[in-house]
């Protein structure tokens, strides 16, 4: 894990509030992910704070934190991103429905109470792992410093 | 009929898969399309002669009223019995064609495709003549256009194929377009586009400009489709394909789709607008050049292929005149001219292919088993010139006789005279191909100059199969000039298709000394003349054409043409993308937003209330205090930092005005994009170099102000623009179905993922096209496997004229030439 050039040297402060924050932050982008539909937030708000999140990671890691944030490669992450919107809006054509028309469900959970599900959820968390991929790519495509390790060793040779 | 097109379809890409294995076989598979179709016509031909076309209809775009309409009428049949007649015969010449001298040589592994193409060209040629409804016509007739392409170029290692292939889908592709927009125009205009019902009831809004301009677009589209003058030179160059390709395409069928075009129209349309100026004018100029020109060929494929270009102008002349009479004498011919050409193109192949020329200066006349070669060239090329008592005689005997009788329109005794004159020439280069063929113009001198050495003489005679096809024709040019009787009920019910009121006569071999036939005997006489005196003849056209070089050819003008767009182009792109970034950005700004700013200004109804509450004057203030200073200070963090600030205000905005969402969307972007910037930046020199020259900066001040003044028009004008849609009730109307139709409470969500879901999911698509975007700029278009060293590294290797002040890998995409000097190195 190498720092970006230029950067001030390791701040454990920041460090260690990041590694507290970090996952705060991802749990209110899902929040404004799910909440959305009824309150303010949505898929795309959503993937920009999760964004954020990542960025912070970038910040005290450097473009190597960011490629190990996930296990799925950004690129896989846009593109189901995309795969899922698309085919949430396909779906009710099958089914005989017009393009994108939504439903929902009403069910009574434990602890959660009543609880509504909308068929735009998955079009929205659609949204979000665009925005998500968008920002992670955008992290390893400028954030790198040095080609991986092995592509070093390569040009050794 | 659908099954047959699909047919055609499926044995055409299979052939095309197994073109490799078949070889040259794949012609005998090829064959079995058109046959199903001759023999599937056969079937139903006799209730289409008894007037009962046979129709077939499927829904195909009901949104747009498109559907596949088939019908088999009359006129129809007789192009189906040329294309898939002459078809299967060419399939049958090609097996003899395409076999190599020595057996042991392996047959091009091209072959294959070229058959497989040339069965999908069939199908999209019967679609043209089987189509009723316009649009299905027309997307068969840009079928053919682009089958043809692919068979001019088959062989795609010679850089003229590939040039001549070129240069006919550029002029019918162009033509192409105008058709639509002409057939888009007539079928607006008939209020259907189905070819029936316009014939039944033919608009009546003669007068109007836009469908006089919706005809002349159709008769553009056909002009370059059937080789009119001044569209007519990629038909000679055209012969560079294989001669089976040039005899069933570029004489038999594809050039006749203009003319088939034509011929439907006319008969509701002709007397309409300019329609008869336009078509008589184009058509006589095409029927004399085509006959100039092919008088003063060496190479015999090229004389057929001037022959055809003349020939077809004289199809014009008969078609579409929208006269009856006379659109009989054009079937005629229809039929005539593919019996004798095709038969003419596949003799010309057979010399080609058992002598290795087909220069006539190089031909001295040929040897045993040579006779009915020769036979199927000189009656082929006797009926071109109109003797009796073959086929092409009654064709242009009728042809006269009709102009003669029935040409009552402004014009016909100049175009009676040209269809003489050209007819005098067509006899004299048909005689040019007689005497040609027959070693008359064999030149040693030239045959010396020669680098490879041929002797017809001693020529190997082509095989049975080989000549076969040829030779039918010839037995039925000779038989329908004998006994026409056998063409009669086609002729005439092809007649009535095409005009309804039509009572045509029956056809006659001889039908008695009147005037058609004294200018028959003109016509004969005269031309026998001109080939007595041949060489007085060819010294008076290389003077005339001396002259004639001083007015541009077609094909120089097309080249001209092609080198003009090519020249424009890469001046334009010279000003407009030179290279600069700051060029970039300011032309893209000054355009995206100067274009709509011509519209906006004229809806300006001026400010609406400035002011609504105190934090606006704050806000304001600091988003005008920030964008200042992002363009003052000298630091670029500093200048991204600001940037990021104005975003923040802006956002404070959003929350004064009680839209939530767009301020936490707002927040969560700025945030983002200044870490982005960040990113980026650090790659650059923190400060800016001032090195423009003095006049770049008043004239950034002066984009940056034209684009921020542009923009503010926009937006207050934009925002209240549609007053109809935009306006009270259509907020309320969202706001009420938020929840009952888009099941969510939140209506800003439900816009993005319901009401707007279309907009959403374009906007994300984009935002996958900007990140696949922005990581190959970054990588410089390499593969990370791919990309080695280091930036810092590449930058150390790379000599320092490249690099030029830039310490830095992101100044790369600032400084284009640095990016492609470090692919260079790379």
């Amino acid at each position: 894990m190498t720092a970006p050039v230029g950067a001030p040297p390791r701040s454990m402060i920041l460090d260690q509030s990041i590694k507290v924050l970090y996952h705060s932050i991802l749990v209110l982008a899902l929040y404004f992910e799910f909440a959305g539909h009824n309150l303010p937030g949505g898929g795309f708000v959503g993937g920009l704070i999760a964004g954020a999140a990542v960025s912070l990671r970038y910040v005290s890691g450097g473009a190597e934190a960011v490629r190990t944030t996930f296990r799925a490669p950004s690129h896989v992450i846009l593109g189901f991103g995309l795969f899922l919107s698309s085919v949430t809006a396909l779906v009710p054509v099958l089914l005989g429905g017009a393009i994108l028309e939504h439903a929902s469900y009403e069910m009574k959970l434990p602890i959660f109470g009543n609880v509504k599900v909308v068929s735009a959820l998955p079009f929205d968390a659609g949204v979000f792992l665009v925005v998500v991929g968008l920002v992670l790519m955008a992290f390893a495509a400028f954030g790198d410093d040095r080609v991986p390790p092995e592509t070093d060793d390569e040009a050794a040779q | 009929m659908l099954a047959l097109l699909a047919f055609h379809l499926v044995i055409g890409i299979g052939i095309v898969a197994a073109g490799q294995q078949l070889g040259r076989q794949a012609f005998a598979v090829a064959a079995v399309a058109p046959l199903a179709t001759v023999v599937w016509a056969i079937t139903q031909a006799g209730g289409v002669l008894d007037g009962k076309p046979v129709t077939e209809s499927f829904s195909w775009v009901d949104g747009l009223g498109i559907s596949l309409d088939l019908r088999l009428d009359a006129f129809a049949l007789a192009m189906v019995a040329l294309v898939s007649g002459i078809g299967f015969l060419i399939c049958i010449y090609a097996l003899g064609y395409f076999k190599p001298h020595d057996p042991s040589t392996p047959v091009k592994s091209n072959v294959g495709r070229l058959a497989g193409t040339m069965t999908v060209f069939a199908g999209a040629m019967l679609g043209v003549v089987l189509s009723d409804h316009l649009i299905a016509l027309f997307i068969a007739w840009e079928l053919t256009s682009i089958t043809s392409y692919l068979l001019i170029g088959n062989d795609d290692t010679n850089p003229r194929a590939r040039a001549a292939a070129l240069q006919a889908i550029l002029i019918t592709g162009m033509g192409g377009l105008v058709l639509l927009a002409g057939l888009s125009i007539v079928g607006q205009a008939a209020g259907t586009y189905r070819l029936s019902e316009i014939i039944e009831n033919a608009p009546t809004t003669g007068s109007s400009t836009a469908l006089n301009a919706g005809l002349i677009c159709v008769l553009i589209g056909a002009f370059t489709k059937s080789a009119q003058a001044p569209f007519s030179s990629w038909l000679p160059g055209a012969m560079v394909a294989p001669t089976p390709v040039s005899a069933y395409l570029h004489s038999a069928t594809m050039v006749k789709a203009g003319v088939y075009l034509v011929a439907r129209m006319a008969p509701m349309f002709a007397t309409q607008g300019n329609w008869r100026v336009v078509l008589l004018t184009v058509g006589s100029a095409t029927m004399l050049i085509g006959g100039l020109r092919a008088l003063r060929q060496h190479d015999l494929k090229l004389l057929l292929a001037y022959g055809t270009v003349s020939q077809l102008g004289f199809m014009m002349l008969l078609f579409g005149t929208g006269d009856d009479h006379i659109a009989q004498a054009g079937v005629v011919l229809l039929l005539a001219h593919g019996a004798f050409k095709a038969a003419l193109f596949m003799v010309v192949g057979i010399v080609d292919h058992e002598v290795g020329s087909r220069d006539i200066r190089r031909l001295t006349g040929f040897g045993k088993g040579w006779r009915l070669t020769l036979v199927a060239g000189v009656v082929g090329a006797a009926s071109m010139a109109g003797l009796p008592p073959l086929f092409g005689f009654i064709s242009k005997e009728k042809a006269l006789d009709g102009y003669v009788e029935h040409g009552d329109f402004v014009g016909s005794t100049v175009v009676l005279t040209v269809i003489v004159v050209a007819s005098i020439l067509t006899f004299a280069y048909s005689a040019r191909f007689v005497l040609g063929l027959f070693g008359v113009f064999a030149d040693p001198d030239f045959e010396a100059s020669c680098a490879d050495d041929v002797d017809s003489q001693t020529a190997h005679a082509p095989s049975l199969l080989f000549v076969g096809p040829a030779l039918f024709l010839t037995v039925f040019t000779i038989a329908a000039g004998l006994a026409p009787v056998i063409v009669d009920r086609l002729v005439e019910m092809a007649t009535i298709a095409l005009h309804p009121e039509a009572e045509p006569q029956h056809v006659h071999l001889w039908s008695g000394f009147n005037t058609a036939f004294m200018l028959s005997l003109v016509v004969i006489g005269t031309g026998t003349a001109l080939t007595v005196f041949r060489s007085r003849v060819a010294a008076g056209q290389s003077v005339t054409s001396k002259a004639m070089r001083l007015v541009p050819s077609s094909e120089q003008s097309f080249n001209f043409l092609l080198r003009g767009v090519g020249v424009v182009a890469r001046r334009v792109t010279g000003v407009v993308q030179n290279g600069s970034l700051p060029i970039y950005v300011a032309i893209i700004m000054m355009v995206a937003t100067g274009v709509p700013l011509i519209a906006f200004a004229q809806e300006w109804t001026g400010f609406g209330d400035v002011i609504e509450t105190p934090v606006h004057v704050v806000l304001v203030a600091m988003i005008i205090a920030a964008a200042l200073g992002a363009s003052i200070v000298r630091r670029r963090i500093a200048a991204a930092l600001m940037l990021g600030a104005v975003g923040y205000a802006m956002a404070g905005l959003y929350v004064v005005q009680g839209a939530p969402d767009l301020a936490l969307t707002q927040f969560a972007i700025e945030t983002l994009s200044t870490v982005l910037f960040v990113l980026v930046l650090r790659y650059l020199p923190s400060t800016w170099t001032h090195r423009a020259p003095a006049i770049a900066a008043p004239m950034r001040i002066g984009v940056s102000v034209f684009v921020g003044v542009s923009v503010f028009v926009f937006a207050l004008v934009a925002s209240g623009a549609r007053s109809d849609v935009s306006g009270p009730q259509q907020s309320e109307m969202m706001v009420e179905n938020a929840l009952t139709k888009g099941k969510g409470s939140n209506v800003v969500n439900v816009i993005l993922v319901d009401f707007r879901g279309w907009d959403t999911m374009g906007e994300i698509t984009v935002l996958l096209v900007a990140a696949a975007g922005a990581v190959s700029l970054a990588r410089g278009g390499r593969r990370r496997d791919e990309l080695g060293p280091t930036f810092e590294e590449i930058f150390d290797d790379a000599p320092d004229e490249a690099v030029g002040d830039s310490d830095s890998p992101a100044s790369s995409l600032v400084n284009g030439s640095a990016r492609r000097h470090e692919e260079g190195h790379a």
